[in-house]
């Protein structure tokens, strides 16, 4: 239990909690929705983390679990008119079962060959979505108008969802430190280490890895329904949008993967500069900035990998001791 | 004396490369085993398959009355059987503390954390590496890795321990350390199956001897009789007054 006395995890909540607080405090409408991306952001990258910086698979696909759950909660709440809370356990419920399916097959895989494969899960789970008729096939779902009455509006419905992206953001962060400071936590690392070093030891290898996969996978299948909620509508290249997998990575090796608070910093970093790249005025040429975001979002990963692959908290650790004791 | 490992007839090919040929020995609890052999004889080969990292084509292990030929590397593990590599494998970003308790944690005792890193510090200060328990594995010298394989192995409690040449890269010194270690485990109660290039200390430490040549048991028998036999001189020693010098030392 002496875990949860370290500062660092403490200093990772206040930021999370800071964050997610300010907008409901000042209860400012523009606020809550820069609060909303950026609270989605971190438990993306801190969910992602998991799987990526504990157990050290690198996924591509991390998108999938988010569209899959979106559409699983909002067919929930269209069809079945299930309240949200029920719509976004679903979500998780539905990305879960696919993560644990998923793991007995690709998690054989290593390295590369991972990768690649949940690129192409990704897309044939978008592919399959596209044609199938209860998820609404290419136009996807729509949420009438009044099932937003029960939640006393759409304006009430958005402070809803922001609480809850706020609380799954704080869940998110305590349940990566939870993994990370356990036994299974342990097995984790020692699988991104040395995998047949760990299975020599006696880490139940297949296992671990699919509730590593499980447990990266439940929090992006709840988030998708909050924002698709949110959004009104899904559809399928919204909800299996690659680069959102590929943001969500450059997030976690900008701010430190493996760490605790790297996803957190990693994705309010990636998030801000977003934000003002979205919202510049500068041309390059005859273009406007504003389209580069990609762009960037590629350079800022080479130059990660180049120059400081451990990320910015990785970074800070190695270079000074002293901040270990406050950085996790 | 109760048999804690029987290998029976295991015969284990790689393509049309024929890694071992019907290797078959029993080993008493308590006992040491050295392994010898001229290198690509298939020592470390018939080490990953007795602990489940290759499954043989024919024949049948047997640890602690179980048949475990098609086990793998984890339930043995969990079974109470632990190893070293030759080439080490160090958890690089880990500390040397929690690589021990990965020992501890996952092997056949099963530990919970905080058990898990007493026990670590223990093993820790039994082969020497007390005092970098918090540095990170990474960063520590070869012999300091050899040290911390065996540590690993250790923390679990093993009642088989597999050790991969953890002499070779060590200098005289270091060597007499490591073969103090080897007895002290021993006088533990844990039985142990070395493979050692180090003629001077596998007859040494050794109760018995097998020696493999191509895959095939070339000799088997206490450290006198195979430094007579006149296969292995052929295959392995070489130089016939060499067997015996390394008698005399001892």
């Amino acid at each position: 239990m002496k875990q949860w006395l370290h500062p660092g995890f403490w200093v990772a909540l206040l930021i999370v909690l800071a964050l997610g607080l300010a907008p409901i405090f000042s209860q400012n409408a523009g606020l809550r929705e820069t609060g909303f991306t950026i609270l989605l952001a971190i438990s993306m990258a801190i969910s992602l983390n998991i799987i990526m910086g504990y157990t050290g698979y690198v996924s591509f696909g991390h998108v999938v679990f988010y569209g899959l759950g979106g559409y699983t909660g909002m067919y929930l709440m269209d069809t079945w008119g299930a309240p949200l809370p029920l719509a976004v356990l679903g979500g998780g419920a539905a990305a879960a079962l696919l993560a644990f399916l998923l793991g007995k097959a690709i998690l054989r895989l290593r390295g590369a060959y991972f990768a690649l494969a949940t690129i192409g899960v990704n897309e044939a789970v978008r592919t399959f979505v596209s044609n199938f008729k209860p998820f609404g096939g290419p136009t996807g779902i729509e949420l009438q108008f009044s099932v937003y009455k029960q939640y006393g509006g759409a304006a009430d419905a958005l402070w809803l969802t922001y609480y809850g992206v706020v609380g799954i953001a704080v869940f998110a962060l305590v349940f990566s430190y939870y993994i990370k400071t356990s036994k299974f936590g342990l097995g984790l690392m020692s699988i991104r280490e040395d995998e047949d070093a760990a299975e020599v030891m006696g880490v139940v290898t297949p296992d671990t890895k699919t509730l590593a996969f499980v447990a990266s996978a439940f929090l992006p299948g709840m988030l998708g329904v909050l924002f698709f909620f949110k959004n009104g509508n899904v559809e399928p290249s919204d909800a299996f949008r690659l680069g959102f997998s590929i943001e969500s990575l450059v997030m976690i090796m900008l701010g430190g993967q493996g760490t605790l608070l790297g996803p957190v910093i990693g994705a309010l970093g990636y998030q801000r500069l977003r934000g003002l790249l979205l919202t510049s005025d500068v041309m390059i040429g005859s273009l406007p900035l504003k389209d580069f975001q990609l762009v960037i979002a590629g350079l800022l990963m080479l130059i990660i990998i180049l120059f400081i692959p451990a990320g910015l908290v990785g970074w800070l650790r190695q270079r000074f001791a002293w901040l270990r004791r406050i950085l996790v | 004396m109760s048999i804690l490992l029987q290998v029976q007839g295991v015969i284990k090919r790689f393509g049309g490369l024929q890694a071992l040929t019907q290797v078959t020995f029993d080993l008493p609890k308590g006992q040491i085993l050295g392994l010898i052999g001229p290198n690509g004889a298939g020592k470390t080969t018939l080490f990953n398959t007795i602990n489940g990292v290759y499954h043989p084509e024919e024949g049948r292990i047997i640890f602690r009355g179980q048949d475990v030929t098609k086990k793998m590397p984890y339930h043995l593990a969990k079974m109470g059987m632990a190893r070293t590599h030759q080439i080490v494998r160090p958890l690089n970003e880990l500390t040397v503390r929690e690589n021990v308790m990965v020992g501890s944690c996952f092997g056949h005792e099963n530990q919970n954390l905080s058990n898990a890193a007493r026990i670590a510090d223990e093993t820790l200060a039994f082969v020497g590496l007390a005092a970098k328990a918090d540095q990170l594995a990474g960063t520590l010298n070869v012999a300091q890795k050899k040290r911390l394989e065996m540590a690993r192995a250790l923390a679990s409690h093993p009642h088989l321990l597999l050790l991969d040449e953890v002499l070779a890269g060590l200098n005289p010194s270091e060597v007499d350390g490591m073969i103090q270690t080897v007895l002290n485990i021993r006088e533990q109660g844990v039985t142990i199956i070395m493979i050692e290039h180090l003629m001077k200390a596998v007859m040494n430490v050794s109760d018995r001897i097998i020696v493999l040549d191509y895959g095939e048991q070339i000799a088997e028998g206490s450290p006198s009789e195979i430094v007579h036999n006149e296969k292995v001189i052929e295959a392995y020693l070489g130089d016939p007054r060499l067997a015996e010098r390394l008698m005399e030392e001892e």
